[in-house]
């Protein structure tokens, strides 16, 4: 249904031309060093993982503010609620999925473990 | 072309299926007959089909339940008929292949295809009207998620007479669900099935969610919001957030069994444990999901039919946020014996626990809501009241399973799935049919069967403790699930304890059949000309039963917790404003129900391997799709005068009905 039925229109803020322009030559610029990363034979090839998945992170971040409107301004404070709780599920889902199959792993090799050392595991 | 598909799909040796294909066979086309006979065809393609509103898509997802729920009980009956035979020499009348088909339907069809569309019914019908709202935000894709899953039940039905279904447990583990063990088409019905259903359930998670948040009446903020609202958030915001997880997961199945990939299989690098981890990532929330509006259409009911307000309105929505948070932390409780350390089993045996702590503070506030207050016997309480007790029982044996030392004895036994049928039967069921008989008037203007429905209590709830007390008893006794031929004597009396049980429920079905038909029949007598025949509180009983299609004249303005119980007290319920506007409402539109059709095509195909169908079936939906989107004519305005009419014909019958009283 339109906005003339809704009695609270979406007022959170919406971005501005600059910004969205902002984000976008942010966006291509850590695109570009992610790629020189791994192209440009510039780091030593066991660091390109690293630097590429911190580049990662910090275009998400860059596109979360910038283009999902995440901030501390209380128009924004429900979508900064709704990432930090998003953040929180998959985290709880993918440490805890870690953790289990590590755990089952390390405890599912009865054939190779004595008594004592699978006791003394945790 | 037809890919794996011929004429030997369809099980020409199975008596028992062949004789149900011929039912239901004969049965449709009598249906069709009847629809064409009175000319009904514009009419459901006009009113019920294309409909984008969320009542009528309520009803149609009661319908849709109600119809699976036979399916399904039919599953189940067949079980304890065969359990209660297979003794000893007896083999039983089901073969085993046949026999592990049905009791994957039976819990596939139960979960999926019965207490999923009830609980989006309810929430359908009840939450935009408990708002203040004139339909759900994206009401498109309200109509569009229904006709999903309509596709999805249509699939598992199919699977029946052509081809099998899935023999593997209703979460399908592998290996066992991979193509060496499970080569035929049966798991790949299970897949598709659910995946399209799910989609239909994940827009419907989306639609709630921004319904609640963002179309609230004004005043409303979100401490005068309803329980019913509350539990309905909580729930929308589970489904977004573990849905997806199935998604993947069962998408990675079938890269498996279709690829040749090897995420889950036993060789080459594959985990099936993953895969076990995976699916309950979704599946405990999943319960929750299904519980929670339950708890929340108990809350309405009992404290109208107490005449109070609800006790603790704000532990109730403290517990329901607590739950739906905890409810991330206890998935491995479904395997504690995997093999993870004491560490990781004690974690969520613990987090389990405690679990039961916000649930037990609900039931407080329900019995000290009924504390005091002058409690109505009506049907719809004593399903509340039958609710209380049961689940309470389902609960503590939940902690029980909880303690890993005990689950380590207790699982995979008739311990367990009595447990599971103890909370969902004793809760979702139970909530549901109680919120249907709650709201039934607001969608169709008549209270239902007050004797049919007290029947069908009983019958629930007699039925439900004689069917599974034997069950925790066999669990006990060691007797593990899914048997289908066991050769220990001791077990055999219970079992037919248990066959006597399922029948009494079914009787219970039955009578809830009876009170329709008989409901409807008697409509005129029955009928609700107040709109609100139980003395309720909150807003979706200030307007008319049955709710108007754009629900509420004026947009209520929110000043209490329980605005129409404000408002009678004041004086401001009943009274007819003038002054109408014109109301801004969705148009009509068969795209959902097109798409839906499309999906299911699309779905069928995959599942037989005929790769050009499959192709057509997703461009053709995708197609579909975007010529709607460059629809331009979704909305219209109904104009004042028509509101004034219709509003002031809904008065006129107030005052008579007063005059009568």
């Amino acid at each position: 249904m339109s906005a003339t039925t809704h009695t609270k229109t979406a007022s959170a803020a919406h971005g501005t031309l600059t910004s969205y322009i902002t984000g976008f030559i942010l966006c291509l610029i850590l695109t570009g060093l992610s790629f020189g990363a791994v192209m440009g034979g510039v780091l030593p090839p066991e660091k390109i993982l690293g630097a590429i998945s911190g580049l990662a992170v910090v275009q998400l971040l860059v596109q979360l503010i910038v283009f999902l409107h995440l901030g501390l301004a209380p128009e924004q404070r429900n979508y900064t609620v709704i990432g930090a709780l998003t953040v929180l599920l998959i985290a709880t889902i993918v440490i805890g999925s870690l953790w289990v199959m590590h755990n089952a792993n390390v405890n599912m090799m009865p054939t190779q473990m004595s008594v004592e050392r699978a006791l003394s595991k945790d | 072309m037809f890919g794996k598909l011929t004429l030997a799909a369809i099980p020409w040796d199975e008596p028992i299926i062949m004789g149900t294909g011929a039912v239901v066979a004969l049965g449709g086309l009598a249906l069709l007959g009847l629809i064409t006979y009175f000319g009904k065809w514009r009419y459901l393609w006009d009113e019920w089909i294309t409909s984008v509103d969320h009542k009528k898509i309520g009803a149609m997802y009661f319908i849709l339940g109600l119809v699976m729920l036979l399916r399904g009980f039919a599953d189940a009956i067949m079980m304890r008929a065969q359990q209660a035979i297979a003794n000893n020499d007896a083999a039983g009348y089901l073969p085993p292949h046949h026999y592990d088909q049905i009791f994957t339907a039976h819990g596939v069809i139960m979960i999926f295809f019965v207490a999923t569309p009830f609980i989006l019914g309810l929430m359908n019908v009840v939450v935009p009207l408990q708002l203040g709202a004139r339909d759900v935000a994206f009401p498109f894709v309200n109509s569009l998620g229904f006709w999903l899953s309509v596709a999805g039940a249509v699939l598992v039905m199919l699977s029946m007479f052509v081809g099998d279904f899935a023999a593997t447990g209703w979460v399908a583990y592998p290996p066992l669900s991979e193509l060496g063990y499970s080569p035929s088409v049966g798991v790949d019905y299970y897949i598709w099935s659910l995946q399209i259903s799910g989609l239909g359930t994940t827009l419907a998670g989306v639609n709630f969610i921004v319904t609640i948040l963002r179309m609230r009446a004004p005043g409303m903020n979100l401490m005068k919001m309803p329980v019913f609202v509350w539990t309905s958030l909580i729930t929308n915001i589970l489904i977004v957030a573990v849905f997806p997880v199935l998604t993947a997961t069962l998408a990675m199945l079938t890269a498996d069994r279709y690829l040749g990939m090897h995420f889950f299989t036993n060789e080459l690098g594959g985990n099936a444990m993953m895969y076990i981890n995976l699916i309950w990532v979704w599946g405990h929330p999943e319960v929750y999901i299904l519980i929670l509006p339950a708890f929340g259409a108990f809350s309405e009911i009992i404290a109208t039919f107490s005449r109070k307000p609800l006790f603790g309105y704000t532990s109730m929505v403290y517990a329901t946020s607590s739950i739906g948070i905890l409810s991330f932390f206890v998935w491995l409780h479904h395997f504690f014996t995997m093999g993870s350390g004491a560490n990781v089993n004690a974690f969520f045996g613990i987090m389990t626990s405690i679990i039961s702590i916000p649930t037990g503070v609900k039931l407080f506030n329900w019995l000290f809501t009924m504390y005091r207050g002058r409690v109505r016997f009506h049907s719809a309480t004593l399903w509340t009241i039958g609710f209380m007790v049961t689940f309470a029982v389902g609960g503590m044996t939940g902690v029980l399973l909880a303690v890993p030392g005990a689950d380590f004895v207790l699982h995979n036994s008739l311990f367990l799935v009595a447990h599971f049928h103890n909370v969902i039967i004793g809760g979702v069921v139970f909530g549901c049919l109680a919120g249907m008989t709650f709201w039934f008037p607001k969608v169709f203007g008549f209270t239902l069967d007050e004797f049919w429905g007290k029947v069908a209590f009983w019958c629930w709830l007699i039925g439900y403790w004689l069917a599974f007390t034997p069950l925790y008893i066999l669990g006990f006794k060691g007797m593990t699930r899914r048997m289908n031929h066991y050769d220990v004597p001791g077990w055999h009396p219970y079992l037919v304890v248990a066959l006597v049980g399922a029948c009494i429920i079914g009787a219970g079905i039955l009578a809830l059949l009876i009170q329709l038909v008989v409901s409807i029949r008697d409509r005129e007598k029955n009928r609700d000309l107040t709109g609100d025949p139980w003395n309720a509180r909150s807003l979706e009983w200030s307007t008319a039963s049955p709710a108007p299609f754009y629900n509420f004249a004026h947009v209520p303005t929110i000043t209490s917790l329980e605005q129409h119980w404000t408002d009678k007290e004041t004086g401001r319920a009943g009274v007819q404003v003038m002054g109408y506007e014109d109301i801004h409402m969705p148009r009509n539109t068969a795209a959902g129900a097109v798409i839906a059709a499309f999906g299911l095509v699309m779905s069928f195909a995959l599942i037989w391997h005929m790769w050009g169908i499959a192709l057509f079936g997703l461009a053709a939906m995708v197609a579909t799709f975007i010529q709607r989107s460059y629809d331009r004519d979704v909305d219209y305005y109904v104009p004042a005068s028509e509101v004034a009419r219709i509003e002031s014909a809904r008065y006129a019958l107030l005052k008579q009905s007063e005059k009568v009283a």
